[in-house]
């Protein structure tokens, strides 16, 4: 697969000293859903803004679709839309007429048959002729993704595009950027709904403090930094883990009546199926059992705790 | 060129003065008409003729300045600064769209707003008194240069501003000042001596002087100086917005 956006070595320090971005490399597979994760002030923000060529990189290169964004700043920026974390909309102009501005923006001529089926995929077209101040704060976030989708992106930013929706709008618009990835258009997402990048992200990228700790495709990761656990019922509560099961990581529970098995890919012993015989031998029986796996949620805080 | 963006921001802010046409139309049109009354009738009453063209006449030019500044600047600074407030200049600043296109749309957009103003106190101005017009393509040229040049001076201070406050300083502790005292209401050669010496360093003196010849044929200051002045500022103006785009200041971090 091959890349759309290449970042090599984009440091970011502001004005005021403060250092956002430490050397990121990174780069972007076309068609794929990309997660960017990290706690606030993590540098996704800035990251995205230099990219889109809102914030000017201190050293570094990007290149979207082979144009570099700074000599070739033309082509690179019409390949993107961009859907801001802030609700920043223009209070007094209509849907309508505010989605037809963007496209304008990005050099298309006017096109209704594609504003009306992006408003229609957002539910926004009974509103298209209403002020955007009379929209609800979900109605203001689908526009700005409305807005986004006005020129036809291939590459689509969504910089926390769920942030403040309800959890029926937030599943519609899960749908939506499926069916954007489906049409072949690349998204790149950062969202503090860890369940949304788990649902959504083909690859995931871990930054904190300014440097890009880890990327991974999400199954890999999930699988190499993940867990699960399975817990036993036992039918008789034991004192203590017995010494047959020595060696295995194991938790019993205060009343002695669930006997929980913790394992994961680097595991040395031979899992699920070895540790089961281990039980039976050792003559322990079991009236029930389930598993639970750690979440991309419990990965990511392990992952930015770890960071120094 | 990305024509279609510049399209889109000029209809965008054109539209905008449509919705807020009471303060962008109506007011100034009002306040027009009340110089006419103050200046034209009360004061004119007592001054019969200035180089020869009637008092009432002669204020035309200068009032027809006085709108085009302010407007021309109140335009282009709050089209402009609207945007960085609300953040929504982030779409602008991410789409493919050059510095020149910008400018061409907002501030053209503006000045466009201000000819229309001008032309339509020109018409309000003609309900009062007699006017003459010498040379119309040399009005249209002062008109169109004028309105062109404060709207990038507006552009500027949009970008500069940082509150609202900021926005409403240069007109008023500045622009206006210097427009009254610019030969508006009168010829700067009624002035005594010093003063008029000093008023020579007021800029809006050339604009004003070269439009009211192509009126009526009188200028404190040669038509040639005037429109050199004219181009200056328009230089200077250009230069400024040039250093903007290029430093990213106010505008990229």
């Amino acid at each position: 697969m091959d890349n759309i956006i290449e970042i090599s070595a984009v440091s970011k320090t502001y004005g005021s000293g403060f250092i956002a971005l430490k050397g990121i490399d990174l780069a972007i597979r076309r068609g794929e859903i990309f997660a960017l994760l990290g706690p606030n002030g993590a540098g996704k923000t800035t990251l995205i803004s230099i990219v889109c060529g809102i914030v000017r990189a201190s050293s570094g290169q990007v290149k979207v679709d082979g144009h570099d964004i700074v000599r070739d700043w033309r082509r690179a920026r019409a390949l993107i839309g961009l859907v801001p974390q802030e609700l920043t909309t223009d209070a007094f102009e209509s849907v309508w007429n505010t989605v037809s501005f963007t496209r304008g923006l990005f050099g298309l001529r006017a096109n209704p048959a594609h504003l009306e089926s992006v408003l229609r995929a957002l539910s926004l077209w009974d509103k298209r002729n209403s002020r955007i101040m009379t929209l609800s704060g979900g109605m203001k976030r689908r526009l700005l993704i409305a807005k986004a989708l006005a020129h036809e992106p291939r590459v689509l930013f969504l910089d926390e595009p769920t942030a403040g929706v309800d959890v029926d709008l937030r599943h519609d618009m899960w749908q939506l950027i499926s069916r954007l990835r489906g049409e072949g258009v690349t998204v790149i997402l950062t969202t503090h709904y860890i369940e949304e990048a788990e649902e959504m992200a083909d690859r995931v990228g871990v930054i904190n403090k300014g440097e890009l700790v880890l990327v991974r495709d999400k199954s890999d990761l999930m699988r190499e930094f993940g867990s699960k656990r399975l817990s036993l019922r036992l039918r008789r509560p034991l004192a203590a883990v017995p010494p047959a099961l020595e060696g295995w990581r194991l938790e019993l529970s205060g009343d002695g009546g669930e006997l929980t098995y913790i394992y994961d890919a680097k595991d040395a012993h031979d899992g699920v199926g070895g540790f089961l015989d281990r039980v039976r031998d050792a003559g322990i029986e079991f009236t029930d059992l389930g598993t639970t796996e750690s979440s991309l949620e419990d990965i990511f805080v392990s992952l930015v705790r770890q960071s120094p | 060129m990305n024509l279609e963006a510049v399209r889109a921001i000029y209809k965008f802010e054109m539209a905008r003065a449509r919705r807020t046409v009471t303060q962008t139309i109506i007011s100034p049109v009002i306040s027009t008409s009340l110089y006419f009354v103050v200046f034209g009738a009360a004061i004119g009453s007592r001054i019969q003729s200035v180089g020869g063209v009637g008092y009432g006449s002669f204020i035309v030019p200068g009032l027809v300045m006085l709108s085009l500044l302010g407007q021309s600047i109140a335009n282009a600074s709050f089209g402009i600064y609207f945007p960085r407030f609300t953040g929504t200049i982030y779409e602008v600043l991410s789409a493919p769209v050059s510095a020149v296109e910008i400018v061409l749309g907002y501030a053209g957009a503006a000045a466009t707003k201000s000819v229309i103003l001008g032309v339509i106190i020109l018409i309000t101005a003609r309900l009062f008194v007699p006017l003459q017009l010498l040379h119309p393509l040399w009005m249209v040229a002062f008109l169109v240069l004028t309105a062109a040049t404060f709207s990038l001076v507006g552009f500027i201070i949009g970008i500069w501003a940082d509150g609202f406050e900021k926005l409403q300083i240069v007109p008023l502790l500045i622009v206006t000042p210097l427009t009254f005292l610019g030969g508006s209401f009168y010829s700067i050669n009624m002035l005594p001596h010093p003063w008029r010496t000093v008023a020579l360093f007021d800029p809006v003196v050339y604009l004003i002087s070269g439009f009211r010849w192509s009126f009526y044929g009188i200028a404190d200051v040669n038509v040639a100086v005037s429109l050199g002045m004219t181009a200056v500022f328009l230089a200077v103006s250009l230069a400024i917005v040039w250093w903007i785009f290029r430093t990213g200041y106010r505008l990229k971090t």
